[in-house]
């Protein structure tokens, strides 16, 4: 147990290491959810705003209801670099040189996982400091806070061990990212940036029931300050808790599985 | 030259492997005591490369026995490991990472404490003639360099037995004779070396023992000397002007020419000694006969191999 702990670290170094030399990939990741933060609020926002329905509406509206969706971009453009990475790290020789260590075999991805939450928190931050920039006035209270960062952090270790999952099982980069890629559309057919209630009626359904939704609904609450139903709580962090088993136990099974090539 | 006190560093007995319906190693016996050099010699695709990924834990044998250090490979993979060094026939330096960068992972992962781990970094470094290109990232490391990375992170755990798959195939002479001189110091220092190689000459060169793998079994094994000793001795290669010159020599030294040969060739045994060559000309020379070329033709394990592997042919139709 020490030892895997230990391993994980050495791990961890090495992915921050990788990171650190690949920092142009990472700033695109981050282009990404800052171009539709900016795209959504300063082009689309002042009718989306108003479309609401209740408040003030307008873009100050807008920039308040689209933030928790830009967070969940965000975090899933950063776990389909985790995917690519996953799926690059796996080509090399490297691998086969730990496989014959005595080493914790999973912290080679525990190593990917730790570097990958880092990354995101810090991708999240620097979006959350964009979204204050241009207009967004998160009322939370120090709970809400709290809750708001644990929230985060469950979902990205959750859609990160999935993206581990993806990146084991796609073999090449390009199938990596493809498969990823769903991750990044979903925040889209969710509430994220309209409400549910505006779409038709069979995307209306998607929207209502995917794991997404809730997430993002609860998010806003807590940002905002505004009530959060236990439902809505109660189902983000179950689906939470469950992407992240399934994608954990399917990243380990795929990493373990006798690998003749 | 087998020293009975100490156990086998490598033991494997009845070992099988098959790929869907391909059968690639079909029951393998191997023995090498401890502090020697076993090659495991054969050409692409004879399956070197599965036994070496059956006996450092990579994959699984679907029968068979094998122990590594003393340890059996399936119910203790984890001391198999923690007692070998790999150095895989394809790189495994992780090349985002500087050459020196790369040692101390893997003194971080041998568990190694830090300031030990620093100090065997710098000693391979030094040894192995990396000490420039130490914080250099690997990836634009030189193919000769790259293969002494490859094997000094295989050191860092100072590891008692070494695998080594086709440690030279692909490197330039020079390499290859830095990669030589490296095997025989581990081995001056006690350490087992397993290498696989298709160079006759490098399991010469280097080995102990030798077995030859050959579509999915040990053909022969033994010391170089044994195995040249399985093939006829080596002759000299007399070549001749015409054909009345060819006969006129086949009678005097009672050899047959090769009736298949039309190259005006004569073969005679012999060792290819200056003085039997010397004593061998003289003849000629006292009966007249213009010799045109002449070469020498001492056996090596290249013999050894068309000799062994043209008998399996032959039983095998
Ligand atoms: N993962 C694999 N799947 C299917 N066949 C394989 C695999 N690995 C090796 N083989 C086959 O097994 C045989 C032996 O391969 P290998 O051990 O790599 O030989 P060598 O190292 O002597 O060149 C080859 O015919 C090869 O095609
Ligand atoms: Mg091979």
């Amino acid at each position: 147990m020490i030892l895997a702990v230990r391993d994980s670290a050495t791990m961890l170094r090495r992915q921050l290491r990788h990171m650190s030399r690949s920092l142009s990939m990472l700033l695109m990741l981050l282009a990404v959810p800052i171009v539709f933060l900016l795209l959504f609020v300063f082009v689309l926002g002042g009718t989306l705003g108003d479309g609401l329905g209740g408040g003030t509406g307008g873009r100050a509206a807008y920039v308040a209801y689209v933030t928790p969706g830009i967070l969940l971009i965000t975090i899933a453009g950063a776990v389909q670099g985790t995917a690519i990475a996953v799926a690059l790290d796996m080509t090399e020789g490297i691998i086969a040189r730990f496989r014959t260590m005595a080493i914790a075999r999973v912290s080679v991805l525990t190593g990917h996982v730790l570097g990958s939450l880092l990354h995101v928190l810090a991708s999240l931050a620097v979006v959350l400091g964009v979204a204050v920039l241009i207009g967004f006035r998160p009322g939370a209270t120090a709970v809400g806070w709290l809750a708001a960062v644990g929230l985060l952090t469950a979902t990205t270790v959750a859609l990160v061990w999935l993206a581990v999952g993806m990146g084991l099982a796609a073999r090449t980069v390009a199938g990596a990212s493809n498969l990823a890629t769903p991750l990044t559309l979903l925040p889209l057919f969710g509430s994220g940036f309209v409400p549910a209630d505006s779409m038709p009626a069979g995307l209306r359904w998607f929207a209502e029931h995917q794991p997404f939704t809730p997430i993002m609904e609860a998010l806003r609450g807590l940002l905002l300050g505004t009530p959060v139903g236990t439902a809505t709580a109660v189902v983000a962090v179950g689906w939470c808790v469950v992407i992240a088993l399934v994608g954990y136990g399917w990243a380990k099974w795929l990493y373990n599985r006798d690998r003749t090539r | 030259m087998t020293n009975t006190s100490t156990g086998p560093a490598i033991a494997v007995t009845g070992l099988r492997r098959s790929y869907g319906a391909q059968v690639v190693l079909d029951g393998i016996d191997l023995h090498v005591p401890e502090g020697t050099v076993f090659s495991l010699l054969g050409p692409n695709g004879a399956g070197k490369t599965t036994v070496v990924q059956i006996l450092s834990t990579l994959i699984r044998a679907d029968s068979g026995e094998a122990r590594v250090g003393g340890h059996d490979v399936l119910r203790d993979p984890d001391r198999v490991r923690a007692a070998i060094g790999v150095t895989g026939q394809f790189s495994a330096v992780d090349d985002f990472l500087t050459g020196e960068e790369n040692l101390l992972l893997m003194g971080d992962l041998n568990h190694l404490c830090r300031a030990e781990g620093r100090r065997r970094a710098a000693v391979l470094l030094e040894r192995f003639g990396l000490g420039e290109a130490a914080r250099k990232a690997g990836a634009v490391y030189s193919g000769g360099m790259r293969r002494r990375l490859d094997l000094a992170m295989g050191l860092m755990g100072d590891p008692r037995v070494v695998f080594l798959d086709e440690p030279t195939t692909g490197l330039d002479p020079r390499s290859r004779r830095d990669m030589w001189q490296i095997v025989r110091d581990l081995v001056a220092d006690g350490v087992t070396v397993f290498l696989t190689t298709q160079y006759l000459e490098e399991a010469d060169q280097l080995s102990d023992r030798i077995a030859l793998l050959d579509r999915g079994g040990i053909v022969a094994e033994g010391t170089p000397a044994e195995l040249k000793r399985l093939v006829p001795g080596g002759h000299v290669e007399l070549r001749f002007a015409d054909v009345p010159a060819l006969t006129e020599a086949a009678v005097l030294l009672g050899v047959s020419p090769d009736p298949a040969d039309e190259s005006l060739v004569l073969r005679v045994p012999g060792d290819g000694g200056v003085r039997a060559l010397k004593a061998l000309l003289d003849r000629l020379d006292a009966a007249a006969i213009e010799v045109d070329g002449l070469a020498v033709h001492t056996p090596d394990l290249d013999d050894v191999f068309f000799a062994v592997t043209a008998a399996e042919e032959v039983t095998s139709r």
